[in-house]
């Protein structure tokens, strides 16, 4: 595979200008992404935007309307799946019924025809990573969902692929599964340190595990960036509002300049944008969205100084570690999060003073980040 | 709240707040599974009905299996519904090896052996090329899919009638007219369609990312149909089996036009020994003769049928 190397080097799966129809469907269109070797890329995005479309073509397990596909430097746009050096992982698991654990893990070396004893090895050496020994001799349906999940994910380890590919390998697992599995999942990357393509709709599992998250949109990435840039500076609205649990608070106004500053002002209340880390300078005069995060909303003993607004609870949501406290101020209703132990009543008076350090600013034509 | 409505608590863990009745008895009243009237009118609408089908349908095979049994002087006293008073089984020997159809008095074991000849090549060749038919359909999208598709889809509502002609020609041009051979191509093509649909639904429904699965684990096209899809689809195969057998057994048009007098399958040589008009009416005869040849769907409605559900239930499609 060294044959071929050319400028390229460092990335381990490059995709350039890719495009794919079907019919008269476009689902992805003049995609571009470069993934670096040993990365964890995550694909992020909401239900049909095209993220499995993408995984597949990846795969060779749909053939792209234009674009190219380099894997390792190597042009595999036109190779079949099993000469890429990618392995899959289904979120249907997708082991084959009437095989056991062990045939499952080994089927792929067998069709390769690959001598008895490296198969072996190989599974030895697979089963023992992913400690599933035991179930070696079982057939899928005596399994339960983390442990097929497992035996999918050696399938992919026993071939010494360069790249996994994961589509929503966790989505039919129930939430104490999903979080065992999803830690495995990244030590098995730490260990390997193979590229790992991942798609999920699940925002944990994509913060949690991505080197560098992709957000997906009818086709098209938003952003490409590590989850703390994502999550503190989204390129915009869209990104802005899709990661983050409860999502960040959106107040629609404009910029007026007052008094030498540029602030935000929305139904006659206006908000210090001091300390705001703006792509441009700020002007009077723009339709501007202000988002801001429920945890970048201090109240009452929190405030650390500057600019202080004050509101009344409108709800209260108790989570636990966290209080969800729902306020209305300036004509909006916005979410801030506060410590599980700080309890308010219904229609009480708070003091707000916003981290505008850690907020965002969209213009509200283009809903891009300013 | 009423007492009666708290929750008896679980185990010996009692938590401040929720009390539990005294000791664990149970409350008086209603409690577990609730009693079913077995004389219900629903109950007794819906079994009667089925009771009557049932009837209704057992009573021309109750006549025809007395009547088989009986010997000609009891036939002739004329009533069809009583039981034999002497059970003989010369009937069944004579239809089986003795009734004369045209010049042949062999019976019906000619027609018989006709029939296996007939069936067994045909179900095989049929089955074996829509499965793969309906696989490939199912699975590998190549160019032209969809109209082969459209094509066979309309092939299966073609009346038969229309094509029996250019059929015959067709195999008096290949030298097959009036052979054994020249049927079983006849209905391994016309079984084709509806096969090849039924397959291709079958196929359609498995789970795509097994067969997404399997090509990335490098297989090839044959490699998924033996290794993976194959040994999925015992259900399917049964189904097909069932339909193709009864199907091509119980066929007559076919076989009258397409084979000759010694080549007659089972069921053209019955219509030839039933409809004989020389000598008297063997109304005994024919009765046997015609539960023989009903006998063969019979027996795979019964032994596949059992297998199909066996099928199922052992969880052959689940992952
Ligand atoms: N075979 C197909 N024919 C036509 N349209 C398709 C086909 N497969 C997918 N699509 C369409 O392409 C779009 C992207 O599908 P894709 O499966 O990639 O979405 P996704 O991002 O993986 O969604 P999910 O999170 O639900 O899995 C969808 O709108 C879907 O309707
Ligand atoms: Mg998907």
């Amino acid at each position: 595979m060294l044959n071929n190397v050319s400028a390229r080097t460092q990335s381990s799966v490059s995709i350039r200008e890719l495009s794919l129809s079907f019919g008269s469907v476009t689902v992805l269109e003049n995609l571009n992404l470069d993934i670096h070797d040993g990365e964890f890329l995550v694909l992020l995005g909401s239900s049909g935007c095209g993220k499995s479309t993408l995984l597949n073509c990846i795969a060779g397990l749909l053939e792209p309307t234009e674009g190219q596909i380099f894997i390792k430097d190597k042009n595999v746009t036109w190779e079949e799946p099993k000469d890429r050096g990618i392995g899959m992982v289904f979120q249907s698991y997708a082991l084959y019924p009437q095989m056991t654990v062990e045939k499952n893990l080994s089927f792929g070396l067998r069709v390769a025809k690959v001598p008895k004893d490296e198969i072996d090895r190989r599974v030895a050496r697979a089963s023992g990573i992913l400690q599933i020994e035991p179930l070696l001799k079982r057939k899928p349906s005596e399994l339960s969902g983390g442990q097929r999940q497992r035996v999918a994910i050696g399938r992919a380890l026993v071939r010494d692929v360069d790249v996994f590919l994961f589509d929503e390998p966790l989505s039919n697992l129930d939430a104490k599964l999903r979080s065992e599995l999803r830690v495995e999942i990244k030590r098995l990357h730490q260990a390997l340190k193979n590229t790992m393509i991942y798609v999920t709709h699940d925002q944990i599992e994509a913060l949690t595990l991505a080197d560098r998250i992709a957000i997906m949109k009818s086709g098209v990435i938003q952003q490409l960036d590590d989850p703390v840039t994502i999550y503190n500076r989204p390129k915009n609205r869209f990104v802005a509002g899709f990661i983050g649990s409860p999502s960040m608070n959106f107040l629609t106004g404009e910029l007026v300049d007052e008094g030498g500053h540029t602030v935000f002002k929305t139904n006659g209340v206006s908000f210090s944008l001091d300390g705001y880390d703006a792509y441009e300078p700020l002007k009077g005069g723009r339709k501007v969205i202000l988002g801001v995060r429920p945890e970048h909303i201090k109240v009452d003993g929190d405030i650390a100084g500057g600019e202080v607004h004050e509101a009344v609870v409108d709800i209260e949501e108790p989570m636990g570690a966290d209080n969800l406290l729902w306020l209305k101020h300036a004509g909006h209703v916005m979410s801030v999060r506060i410590g599980g132990a700080r309890r308010y009543a219904v229609g009480a008076k708070v003091r707000l003073a916003f981290d505008m350090t850690m907020a965002s600013l969209f213009d509200a034509g283009t809903e891009e980040r300013i | 709240m009423d007492k009666s409505l708290t929750m008896p608590a679980s185990g010996p863990v009692s938590r401040p707040g929720i009390s539990a009745p005294a000791g664990s008895r149970l409350e008086t009243g209603p409690q577990g599974k609730r009693p079913r009237k077995v004389l219900s009118s629903r109950n007794i609408i819906v079994y009667g009905a089925l009771g009557l089908a049932a009837i209704y349908y057992l009573i021309p095979l109750y006549v025809m299996v007395v009547t088989s049994l009986k010997g000609m002087p009891e036939i002739r006293l004329g009533n069809i519904f009583s039981p034999p008073m002497e059970i003989t089984f010369e009937p069944w020997v004579k239809a089986w090896a003795q009734a004369c159809t045209g010049l042949n008095c062999d019976g019906l074991s000619r027609g018989f052996w006709n029939s296996v000849r007939i069936t067994v090549p045909s179900v095989i060749v049929s089955i074996a090329i829509a499965s793969v038919n309906g696989y490939a359909l199912a699975n590998w999208r190549f160019k032209g899919s969809e109209i082969f598709f459209t094509i066979l889809i309309v092939g299966a509502f073609i009346p038969y009638q229309v094509m029996i002609y250019p059929i015959v020609i067709i195999l008096r041009e290949m030298g097959l007219y009036g052979t054994l051979y020249g049927l079983i191509l006849v209905h391994s093509i016309f079984g084709m369609p509806i096969q090849t649909l039924l397959f291709r639904n079958y196929f359609v429904s498995l789970p795509e990312e097994l067969f997404k699965a399997a090509r990335i684990d490098g297989a090839g096209f044959w490699q998924i149909y033996f290794r993976i899809m194959l040994p999925m689809s015992l259900p399917i195969f049964v189904v097909s089996m069932i339909l193709q057998t009864t199907g091509i057994w119980n066929d007559f048009l076919f076989g009258v036009v397409f084979t000759r007098p010694d080549t007659y399958p089972m069921t053209v040589q019955l219509n030839n020994i039933v409809n004989s008009v020389q000598g008297v009416k063997e109304y005994n005869v024919n009765m046997a003769a015609t539960l023989l040849t009903g006998a063969v769907p019979l027996i795979v409605y019964f032994v596949s049928g059992r297998l199909f559900v066996r099928g199922i239930a052992a969880g052959a499609v689940k992952g």
